[in-house]
């Protein structure tokens, strides 16, 4: 492989250090109203006199041209394959796009009245009811702004339903193989967590389980397909076992990619369940939200759901109900990410029933093609039929002082996305595969390709994986030195340090 | 399928190379009875133009602020937003990432961050700030459960004028952990606290004060910032209209231990109230409770300067049940927008921007005090919201205006019973005279 | 290769102490240090606190992991080492000189029978090395 990616300059500096006195590029109309001396409208006192020294003053092309610079720096899903494991990062529809700029919807005030307001109360109910039909639940709530405030928002409603019942429990059982934001969720909910080992097969522990389950147990937290990207085989077992013991079964539904139009949660016996809009149902993860993250439970839960619920009237309209004497209460403002939610809505009427059978169906064959054709490069830790998601380790290759983080920065050279590594935590040196449905094969033997290719480094170059990435514009970075003494912020002393060091170096690089 | 890569032939192919006769195959752990037999009962597939139809449609329905002219705020805001902003955001490269854990490929997203959280500190004279939370309610309720951690204290003293639905979101995150939440009264001459209304104990982890507070009144944090220090308590400060910082004092020199707020207002479009922004700001002495994520500086081999999520122990995928918060996904995108929006406005722009604000809704409030039958229910002093008391039925009020295309303002008795007469009203510098001056025929009308 | 120093006693969980005249000197073994890699910060208790024997007094951070700090005996805090606030490398470089971590008071010395000696601990390390593999 030779030369480096295309950039126009390899050194953007900070908006900050761009900063000209003068330049400007905003422009508002003329104040069209008669004024009246500020200080009689605001007391002086509590008016700022820094004149907000240190904003940039820059023009609009340079904001255009910084951002645009910056913006190349990163890799992205309309580029190229991203296979980060359980953040399903699907391809982004562009209509979507277009549907949550409808100024209807972009311009509507979340306080307008609901007479004035049918349109987007209709989207919101809609996406309510499919998203139900989806997971074979009753009710939902769109609230939520994300994944793990979903899971909050779960385990809230089994709170208060356990407390309904007389019964409130203290802690909650998760297994050794879940995302680190199941715990801190039941943490912030006040429960204690128990960790629930995985067998060899990689599959939960039924009879950890079983001895786990007693009267204390509020609740099992349970991804599924697991983040080893296997089904648990023995889910009616699971459901059984805690529901005898008077807890309530909590899904994570990172994972629904696997399971759309295939099965349904809520006939597995689950009780709650959260969705990622931002994963299964295609909207765009933004560098990290915003998300949205639905959380859908049985009959027995809706009484608890977080106010407002939206309600239709008997003449047809809908309305918001804030009289729920049992709800949880608010979990956000307002009515949750709904420029996110009508996203998500124009996906799943995009697909429709077969559409999104489509894509589970897909997910699973993509990621079994990866395991088939890498299983005898890479260890595969627990080597079931897996679903939507595959996970490698760097076991054979540590032999040769290759580690999973340097497989990941390789694959960087090679064009694509690294996996997901800092879980699951009972894998060492994990590599977890998600490729989604929206990769087509030839992208698909290009990964093998480069896994396999990388793999034979370790044998012959170990060194050129140690030290990779090659060929982006910065190298690993001593994320030891940022940790010990944090630079968080811009000061104006920053950009005036003496010019000799390298890191404040100006000089343009040649193109490419 | 046309988000599905593979043809059916290709489809095929693999299957017999993974050594499948079907796709069913692949779902063999899946116990038999839980497989679906028949599709799900959804709409069936819809092409790109019945699509846009279907929610043109639907759009239409909505009151937008593209056809009336909007006097709503309380929490969100509607701000003119520069061409600028969406086509930065809408680049792919920005748009269709995730969380930057791949420094070495993810420059734009980790600069512009760092870009951002330097820029709140500007603004709020605070040390440091995170990446972004979900918006302001929950960026509230994790300050309050870091007051907590910090102090180790059990109750919550907090202004009734506080955003109510901000208040029920705390009310919800604190209830489970047993935190106490006392209510601190509005004066009701002012609209602002009385100092001798704010009275922390021993026991108080944190107060907490929103300025401009939800009837639009500028509070005097100093003083509230004093009591609070007296007894050890941490000092958190709410916003829900940002750009009143083009104008007022920044909480940081004011004594705020915590500045948390919402950043809709910074180039975020309305969106029926979501996605917005989390804003989040604190002492470095407290940065390694700050819940979210946490953008820092470092250098690669070479030299060179770059920028690394930093400081990641305090999350979720390593702390697990002992990490400060559980949030993983947070609103980046938005935070994005808010750095480009501050960028292009400048410390100029945003001046400019607020002063329009505050003279709009001076001269509104001016006028409408003038009208018999209608006065500013509260003195102090106010940015871009203020409250009127009506002696005609508010509904009645709001009702003519909405004849005239005009979202007159929020009736304010569901959240506060005792101003059962009054709505609170907002002018931003979207809003022309010309439509100040129908609201005020309207108002006279009457 | 790793070292363990003859004058002090050690926990499973890794941390050693020094008892000089009365006072005790706690730290991390070489072992922990080299395990956790690059620290970069230290989380100490304050002066005054007390702890009983196996209770959490404090954290190591590297960049990607958490480790909990278990007081070997029971005892008041005397002493923290304030320069791992600025230079938390100290324990990666010096373990058991410069990296100590906090001093204190014995409440029970007998509490000491219960720890490794420097040979027992090897020993205990060297199967700790086995299991990893």
């Amino acid at each position: 492989m030779t030369g480096a990616p295309c950039q126009v300059t390899r050194d953007e500096a900070l908006i900050f250090e761009r900063s000209r006195p003068g330049r400007t590029a905003y422009s508002l109309p003329p104040l069209d109203v008669p004024t009246v001396p500020l200080e009689t409208w605001i007391e002086s006192r509590f008016l700022r006199a820094d004149q907000l020294a240190g904003l940039p003053e820059v023009s609009e092309v340079d904001v255009i041209r910084h951002f645009t610079r910056l913006s190349r720096w990163n890799y992205a899903v309309d580029l190229g394959m991203y296979p980060l494991g359980s953040c399903t990062m699907k391809y982004n529809p562009k209509v979507n796009e277009r549907v949550a700029r409808l100024e209807g919807f972009a311009q509507h005030h979340p306080l307008t009245p609901e007479e004035l307001s049918q349109g987007s109360l209709e989207v919101l109910k809609m996406l309510e009811e499919l998203l139900c039909e989806i997971t074979g639940m009753a009710a939902g709530c769109l609230q939520p702004a994300a994944g793990a405030h979903g899971e909050l928002t779960g385990l809230l409603l089994i709170r208060a339903c356990l407390e309904a019942r007389g019964d409130a429990r203290q802690k909650v059982l998760i297994p050794d193989s879940a995302h680190g934001t199941n715990p801190a969720s039941a943490a912030i909910c006040g429960y204690r967590v128990q960790t629930i080992p995985s067998t060899e097969r990689g599959l939960i522990d039924l009879e950890a389980l079983r001895r786990a389950a007693d009267s204390e147990v509020a609740a099992l937290m349970l991804t599924n397909p697991n983040t080893l990207g296997l089904f648990e085989e023995a889910i009616e077992e699971i459901v059984r076992i805690v529901h005898e013991a008077g807890g309530l079964v909590y899904m994570d539904g990172a994972n629904m990619n696997a399971l759309v139009g295939i099965a349904r949660p809520g006939d597995m016996g689950v009780d709650v369940i959260h969705l990622n809009i931002h994963k299964t149902f295609s909207t765009p993860h933004g560098g990290g939200g915003p998300g949205a993250g639905p959380v859908l439970v049985t009959s027995e839960l809706e009484p608890f759901l977080p106010v407002p619920r939206i309600v239709r009237r008997p003449d047809g309209t809908l309305a918001l109900d804030y009289d729920r004497p049992r709800s949880i209460g608010r979990v956000r403002a307002f009515y949750g990410n709904f420029g996110v939610l009508v996203r998500g809505l124009s996906y799943i009427l995009t697909m429709g029933p077969e559409g999104l059978r489509e894509v589970a169906e897909t997910a699973v064959l993509n990621a079994n093609y990866l395991a088939h054709q890498l299983k005898d490069t890479y260890e595969i830790a627990y080597p079931g039929p897996v679903m939507h998601e595959v996970v490698f380790s760097d076991k054979r290759q540590r032999a040769y002082g290759v580690r999973n983080v340097d497989i990941a920065k390789r694959l960087i050279d090679y064009g694509f996305h690294p996996p997901t590594m800092s879980f699951p935590l009972i894998v060492p040196g994990a590599l977890m595969v998600e490729p989604t449905e929206t990769e087509g094969r030839e992208e698909l033997d290009l990964f093998i390709a480069a896994m396999k290719a990388i793999d034979r480094e370790c044998r012959e170059n170990p060194e050129l994986v140690r030290t990779a990435p090659h060929q982006t514009r910065l190298g690993r970075l001593d994320e030891v030195s940022a940790a010990r003494r944090p630079v968080l912020r811009w000061r104006p002393e920053e950009s005036n340090a003496p010019s000799g060091s390298l890191s404040e170096k100006r000089v343009a690089s040649p193109e490419p | 399928m046309r988000y599905i890569p593979n043809s059916p032939q290709e489809r095929a192919e693999m299957l017999r190379a993974i050594g499948c006769a079907t796709i069913e195959e692949l779902f063999r752990s899946i116990p038999e009875k839980f497989r679906l037999r028949e599709p799900l009962r959804l709409p069936a597939a819809r092409s790109e133009a019945e699509l846009l139809a279907f929610f043109r449609e639907l759009a239409a329905r909505n009151a937008a602020a593209t056809e009336y002219a909007v006097f709503l705020g309380a929490g969100a805001y509607h701000h003119f937003i520069p061409s600028v902003v969406e086509a930065l955001i809408s680049r792919a490269e920005f748009f269709t990432v995730y969380t930057p854990y791949q420094p070495e490929i993810a420059q734009g997203t980790l600069q512009a961050l760092f870009e951002y959280q330097t820029l709140i500190c500007q603004l709020t004279g605070m040390e440091v700030a995170n990446a972004s939370l979900y918006d302001g309610s929950t960026a509230l309720a994790e300050a309050v459960l870091m007051a907590e951690r910090l102090t180790h204290r059990r109750e919550i003293l907090m202004a009734r004028s506080v955003h109510p639905e901000y208040r029920e979101v705390v009310r919800t995150y604190t209830r489970t952990l047993g935190l106490n939440v006392r209510l601190m009264e509005y004066d009701p001459e002012t609209g602002g606290l009385q100092v001798r209304a704010v009275t922390p104990s021993a026991e108080t982890a944190a107060v907490i004060v929103q300025s401009p507070n939800f009837f639009g009144v500028i509070e005097d944090l100093e003083a509230v910032a004093a009591r609070a220090h007296e007894v050890g308590a941490l000092f958190i400060v709410v916003i829900t209209e940002p750009i009143s910082l083009g104008l007022l004092r920044p909480p940081g020199e004011l004594g705020a231990d915590i500045v948390v707020g919402e950043g809709q207002s910074f180039g975020i479009p309305l969106s029926f109230g979501g996605p917005s922004l989390g804003i989040f700001a604190t002492r470095e002495r407290f940065v390694r409770q700050m819940p979210g994520r946490i953008v820092g500086r470092a250098f690669d081999a070479q030299g060179r300067r770059g920028f690394v999520m930093t400081l990641a122990t305090r999350e979720q995928y390593i702390r697990r049940e002992k990490a400060t918060s559980n949030i993983c996904t947070s609103q980046e995108l938005c935070a994005i927008m808010a750095a480009i929006y501050l960028s292009t406005m400048g410390p100029r722009g945003l001046r400019d921007v607020a002063e329009q604000n505050a003279q709009k809704a001076a001269y509104l409030a001016r006028e409408i005090a003038r009208q018999s039958g209608f006065r500013l229910r509260f003195s102090g002093s106010h940015f871009n919201e203020f409250v009127v008391h009506s002696e005609r039925p508010v509904a009645l009020v709001l009702e003519k205006l909405r004849e005239r295309k005009i979202l007159g303002g929020l009736p304010l008795e569901r959240y506060y019973p005792e101003l059962r007469d009054c709505f609170l009203v907002c002018v931003t510098e979207a809003i022309p005279r010309s439509a100040i001056e129908t609201y005020l025929r309207v108002l006279d009308e009457l | 290769m790793a070292t363990y120093p003859e004058d002090c006693l050690y926990t499973r969980e890794h941390e050693w102490i020094r008892v000089e005249d009365d006072v005790g000197v706690i730290g991390i073994t070489d072992y922990a240090q080299e395990a956790l890699g690059d620290i970069v910060y230290v989380e100490l208790p304050s002066v005054g606190d007390h702890f009983s024997q196996g209770e959490p007094f404090g954290n190591v951070e590297s960049v990607k992991a958490v480790s909990e700090l278990y007081m070997p005996v029971s005892g008041e805090v005397v002493e923290i080492n304030e320069d791992l606030a600025e230079s938390p490398q100290l324990v990666n470089e010096d373990p058991y000189g410069d990296g100590w971590m906090v001093k204190i008071t014995l409440s029970d010395p007998t509490e000491l029978e219960t720890l490794m000696s420097a040979s027992e601990y090897e020993e205990y390390v060297k199967e700790e090395r086995q299991k990893e593999k």
